[in-house]
C-alpha cells in the first residue's frame, strides 16, 4: 500500500477504513448529533472541512515539527480551525449552529482528526494529505448523514430511535450491516482472509 | 545539544501558535458583524410570537432590563424583562422566566403580557422535557401554549390557573401533567408580578447595551 491509487483511497475512506464504522473514532459527536439528517449533514461538513485543512497544515509544516512537540501542535492547529469553523457557522448558518450547539466546538475532541494528522498527514506530502482528509472526512460525514436519516425516519414510528439509546442501536446496525456485506463478498470470492491488515494505512 | 533542541522546539511552537492565533483573529474580524446581527435578529424573532396582535416600535431587544435574583418572578436565575413601547406609551412587557418544577429541570419561558395584564403570547425557549410527551409545550409541536393567549388573572380567576385534572381551566397534555403544571404556575406568577410591579417594570433603566451583546 505504499502508493495506493485514488480509487483505492476512496474505497478506504468510505468503506474499508471508514473512521466511524471501522476505526470507531469520533463516536461522541456521531452518537450525540445524529438525531436528524440535517444535523448529520452540518456536523459532517464541519468535520470534513476541519479534517482537510488540518491535514494540509500538518503536512506542510511536518519538516519543522519535531516528534516531541507534534501533539501540542496538532491540538493547536485543530483547535484554531474549529474555532474558525464555529465563527463561520455562527455568521452564515445561524440556524444550523443553534441546532448543533456545543458539538461544533467539540469537533476539537474528535480523535478521528488527530488520528489522520498523526497517521497520515505527518508522513505524506500535502496533496495526498488533502485527499486523505477529504476522503476520510467524507466517509465520516456520509455515516453521520446515514445514521441521522435512519434515526429521523425510524423515530416516526419508534420514539426510542431519537433518544440516546437509539444512537447506539443505529450505529450497531450500521456496523453489523457492513460486516455482513464484507462477509458475503469474501465468501463469494472464496477469500477467507479478512481485510483488517489494511487498517490505518500503514 | 539538548538546550538548542529545546530552544528550537520552543520557537517552532511559538511560531505556530502565532500563526494559528492570527488565523482565528482574522476569522473573528470577518465574522464579527454578521454574528452580532444574527444574534440580534434571532432575539427579535424569538420575541415576535409573544407579541401577536400588538402595534409596537421595533428595537424591543434594546429595552432589556435584568432583574437580579432573588426576585418574585418564577425561577431562581436572573429574570429578564423587555419593555415594549408604541412611541412613549408602554404597550406590553416580555418576561424571560424559568418554571422550576418541570419534569426534567427548569423550563425557560417567554411570557408576553400587555399593559392590561392579559397574556399576549407564551413561547417555550428552552426545556428538557420528554420528547413526545412533555415537549408538546413547544409551539412548533402542538397548540397547547396558545390556550394562554388572551387570558389574565381575571379570566380565569387565580383559582382557575390549574390543569383541568386539578380542577382548573386549562388543558393538560396526555401522558404529561408535571410539565403543564409547572408552566401554568410560572405564567400565573409572572402575571401576579406584573400586576404588582407594573410601574417599576417600566420605570427601570435599560441594561447597558454593551453588556447585553456579550
Amino acid at each position: 500500500m505504499s502508493n495506493p491509487s485514488l480509487l483505492d483511497r476512496f474505497k478506504n475512506g468510505l468503506w474499508y477504513e471508514n473512521p466511524g464504522l471501522v476505526q470507531l473514532l469520533g463516536l461522541c459527536p456521531l452518537l450525540a448529533v445524529t438525531t436528524t439528517f440535517v444535523n448529520g449533514l452540518g456536523l459532517g461538513i464541519a468535520t470534513l472541512s476541519v479534517m482537510t485543512v488540518s491535514n494540509a497544515l500538518v503536512s506542510s509544516t511536518r519538516r519543522w515539527i519535531s516528534r516531541e512537540i507534534r501533539i501540542p501542535i496538532y491540538v493547536l492547529i485543530i483547535a484554531s480551525l474549529v474555532t474558525c469553523t464555529e465563527l463561520i457557522f455562527k455568521a452564515w448558518f445561524p440556524a444550523l449552529d443553534r441546532s448543533l450547539g456545543i458539538f461544533i466546538p467539540l469537533i476539537v475532541t474528535n480523535c478521528a482528526i488527530v488520528a489522520r494528522a498523526e497517521v497520515f498527514a505527518s508522513r505524506n506530502p500535502v496533496g495526498a494529505s488533502i485527499i486523505d482528509g477529504l476522503v476520510m472526512g467524507t466517509g465520516f460525514a456520509l455515516l453521520l448523514m446515514a445514521i441521522g436519516a435512519f434515526r429521523e425516519l425510524v423515530a416516526l414510528g419508534w420514539l426510542l430511535a431519537i433518544l440516546p439509546p437509539g444512537a447506539f442501536f443505529s450505529l450497531a446496525l450500521a456496523i453489523a450491516a457492513k460486516n455482513w456485506i464484507d462477509g458475503r463478498r469474501r465468501e463469494r470470492k472464496g477469500d477467507a482472509l479478512p481485510r483488517h491488515g489494511r487498517l490505518l494505512n500503514r | 545539544m539538548a538546550s538548542s533542541r529545546v530552544l528550537k522546539s520552543g520557537v517552532t511552537l511559538a511560531a505556530i501558535a502565532a500563526v494559528c492565533t492570527s488565523l482565528v483573529a482574522m476569522t473573528y474580524q470577518v465574522t464579527r458583524e454578521r454574528i452580532a446581527a444574527n444574534e440580534q435578529a434571532w432575539l427579535e424573532q424569538s420575541l415576535q410570537p409573544a407579541l401577536a396582535g400588538l402595534f409596537f416600535d421595533s428595537g424591543v431587544s434594546e429595552s432589556r432590563v435584568t432583574i437580579p435574583a432573588p426576585h418574585d418572578l418564577p425561577g431562581s436565575p436572573d429574570a429578564v424583562i423587555y419593555r415594549v413601547y408604541s412611541g412613549d406609551t408602554p404597550v406590553a412587557a416580555l418576561f424571560v422566566v424559568s418554571a422550576r418544577d418541570g419534569y426534567a429541570g427548569a423550563i425557560r419561558l417567554l411570557v408576553g403580557v400587555d399593559i392590561a395584564g392579559t397574556v399576549t403570547g407564551v413561547e417555550v425557549l428552552e426545556h428538557r422535557e420528554t420528547p413526545g410527551l412533555g415537549d408538546r409545550i413547544e409551539s412548533t409541536k402542538s397548540d397547547w401554549v396558545k390556550q394562554f393567549d388572551g387570558r389574565s388573572l381575571a379570566a380565569p380567576l387565580t383559582s382557575g390557573w390549574k390543569i383541568k385534572r386539578d380542577g382548573g381551566e386549562f388543558d393538560q397534555l396526555t401522558g404529561a401533567s408535571v410539565t403543564p403544571r409547572a408552566v401554568i404556575k410560572a405564567i400565573k406568577e409572572t402575571l401576579v408580578y406584573f400586576n404588582t410591579n407594573q410601574a417599576a417594570v417600566f420605570a427601570a433603566a435599560a441594561d447597558d447595551q454593551d453588556k447585553v451583546s456579550e
